[in-house]
């Protein structure tokens, strides 16, 4: 038995050793190229299979046909499809995104601003978000059973419920409409670069906290469930047993909640990030969901793939550093 | 003004109910015993007799909101019923520790092996973070763990189920407890690493003067390490006495039938003898002997009075009519 058990240890080691976190790193990595051409060909085919032409959106409605054909030819839309997406595909591979049809701006340069404008946004949101859901979530596990755990989750399923558009729109007619106390719309008071005064962030305000309701709700449920389960484990009456007061319990029931808790945060700022489409729509925050929501209605196909494409490497990214983050906080996946 | 001798642990007319809105369970129903130091009980019991429950609150570590809790209960020369959430967890650890019965999970599994048996002393010796791993060392070698240095800085998940039992023992005795409890320490391991774990229990509890309370079903386990035997059965002791004897002549129909479906060498082509039966529902007792409806010698009285604990020699006594008619 001390034979097995000893060359286990050793095995473990052996894997630490000559398999380290970079090689680990580098084929998740590898994973990201298959990831990002298979969400650019979805994007590119739902893109030309809804109706509308984006040479509509520039071309006036009266113009002559040969002018189209014109516009047509000059932005390569004449070609076969497969054909376009492999010209898109060869021009990304060397790191041009191409222009905007609409504004023949870059894409990149757009998408910069708009990412910065996103992730501000999002870390904000989902800061409130995870913050007010452990606090819940704890407190209903702690309180399980009782009207403070019955409200908490009634309080989350609600978060959970309301429709992103609809509870801006509330906010908006409260605060903005008839308190008149915080901005509406935008993301500042003019010039683009932002700065962490109360002038920006009172824009900030709204917009994160109507897209933290949603990841505030989901937390509260999976936390509360989490720390029930922990609780009711074995673990929990040895340590009563030993005689540890509350507070030293406590620091070994967050220690188990941990890392499952930061996996379901991961996925939700992953979510934020991408799925804020309508709550910048609503608030007019220059951010990848507006910039995505107008390059739809607008068919301006080369912002759209590139949006889509860089959110979807944002996500994967950020994927990724929630496993590793996991791999840190759980002995048990960190030495396996 | 303390009395001449008081025994580490003195029990009487013990009762532990747990009370829900659907039902109350009525777990453990008048237990008196006494416990001296360097002295060993086995409180043998199927399952649901109430023997867990009757340990755990020799603890007080039934879950608090729903258990209530009856009669005298003194460890230590410390009233256990009156005493406040506070002086229990002063006292669980340090004057009163408990093995649990699976290794696998009454240890934290994101926690260092080392760092939970530093906590424990740390929390009532108050000394240095330091100091306390060196103790945890000690302990580890106390008992028996090989390569004990590297196994500090195990997790649970890194250990055999007989190196975690240790663990848990180590854990036990971080602050040299007086009295210490083990809710069925072996039943999840592997039958060589029982007698193992067994062993090292008889050599430690010799070895630190501690009483110590066993709580098993397993008559072979009760036999390796009791001074005395109590047999549990529908939350009260049955019977009691020195282990020996209670092993050769038991007194209780109850204990007959439980010998009687054990294993012996020697036995081999004859059908073991079993109890018909299942325990009696914990939520409604009736009234007379609780073992009456499965029991052989049963006579209408049984079914009518509870039997007292008769005597029939210095540390002997069973709870039957029969013994009670006989004297």
């Amino acid at each position: 038995m001390l034979c097995t058990l000893s060359s286990c240890g050793i095995s473990y080691k052996f894997i630490n050793e000559n398999f380290p976190v970079i090689f680990y790193l580098l084929r998740r990595i590898l994973y990201t190229i298959p990831i990002a051409l298979g969400v650019s060909l979805i994007c590119f085919m739902l893109v030309h299979i809804a109706p509308g032409d984006p040479i509509n959106a520039i071309a006036p409605p009266d113009a002559p046909l040969d002018v189209v054909a014109q516009l047509k030819h000059d932005y390569g839309l004449d070609k076969p499809l497969p054909v376009q997406f492999s010209i898109w595909l060869i021009r990304v591979a060397q790191g041009d995104l191409g222009h905007s049809l609409v504004t023949g701006r870059s894409v990149w340069e757009e998408l910069k601003d708009a990412i910065g404008n996103t992730l501000r946004l999002s870390l904000v949101a989902a800061t409130i978000g995870f913050f007010l859901g452990s606090v819940f979530g704890a407190t209903a596990a702690a309180f399980r059973g009782t009207w403070i755990d019955r409200t908490l989750v009634a309080l989350a399923v609600t978060g959970v419920s309301l429709p992103h558009y609809w509870l801006g729109m509330v906010l908006v007619v409260i605060f903005a409409v008839l308190l008149n106390i915080l901005p509406a719309m935008g993301a500042g008071p003019g010039g683009m670069t932002w700065i962490w005064d109360w002038e920006h962030m009172q824009f900030l305000i709204l917009p994160a906290l109507t897209l933290s309701a949603i990841p505030m709700g989901i937390i509260t449920r999976t936390v509360r469930g989490i720390v029930v389960e922990v609780l009711n484990q074995d673990f929990v009456t040895t340590l009563r047993g030993k005689g540890l007061l509350k507070s030293h319990i406590f620091n070994h029931v967050l220690k188990n909640v941990a890392p499952s808790a930061s996996a379901v945060m991961g996925l939700q700022l992953g979510y934020l990030m991408g799925g804020s489409i309508l709550v910048e729509t609503v608030f007019s925050w220059p951010g990848t969901g507006l910039l995505l929501n107008n390059a739809i209605f607008q068919r301006d196909i080369p912002m759209l793939q590139g949006t889509i494409l860089v959110l979807a490497m944002l996500f994967v990214s950020l994927n990724l550093i929630v496993d590793l983050i996991q791999t840190t906080l759980d002995p048990r996946i960190k030495r396996s | 003004m303390k009395t001449i001798h008081e025994p580490l642990v003195q029990v009487r007319d013990l009762r532990v109910r747990f009370v829900s809105k659907d039902a109350t369970v009525h777990a453990v129903n008048g237990i008196d015993f006494d416990l001296d130091s360097h002295e060993t009980l086995c409180v043998l019991g199927e399952s649901g007799s109430g023997k867990s429950v009757m340990l755990r609150s020799l603890m007080r570590l039934n879950p608090p909101n729903k258990t209530v809790i009856s009669g005298t209960l003194r460890v230590n020369g410390q009233d256990l019923v009156t005493a406040t959430e506070r002086q229990l967890s002063d006292l669980r650890g340090r004057v009163v520790s408990m093995i649990f019965q699976e290794p696998m999970t009454a240890l934290d599994p994101v926690f260092k092996i080392g760092r939970q048996i530093a906590e424990t002393i740390i929390r009532h010796e108050g000394i240095s973070r330091a100091e306390a791993d060196k103790r945890a060392l000690d302990l580890l070698e106390l008992v028996q763990i090989p390569s004990a240095k590297e196994r500090l800085n195990a997790y649970p998940f890194e250990m055999s189920g007989g190196l975690r039992q240790r663990a848990m023992i180590a854990i036990a005795l971080a602050c040299k407890p007086k009295l210490l409890l083990a809710d069925e320490p072996t039943t999840a391991l592997d039958a060589t690493v029982q007698i193992q774990i067994l062993l090292l229990l008889r050599k430690l509890q010799k070895e630190l003067g501690m009483g110590v309370i066993f709580v098993t079903h397993d008559l072979g386990v009760a036999g390796e390490i009791a001074d005395r035997i109590a047999v549990m059965y529908a939350g009260r002791f049955i019977e009691e006495g020195p282990t020996r004897e209670l092993m050769r002549s038991p007194l209780h129909p109850y204990t007959q039938g439980l010998l009687g479906a054990t294993v012996h060498p020697g036995m081999r082509g004859s059908r073991l003898i079993t109890i018909p039966g299942a325990p009696p529902n914990l939520e409604h007792l009736n009234e007379g002997c609780a073992f009456a409806p499965r029991c052989s010698k049963s006579q209408p009285i049984c079914l009518n009075q509870t039997p007292n604990a008769t005597q029939t020699s210095p540390g002997r006594s069973a709870c039957c009519v029969l013994l009670a008619h006989a004297a």
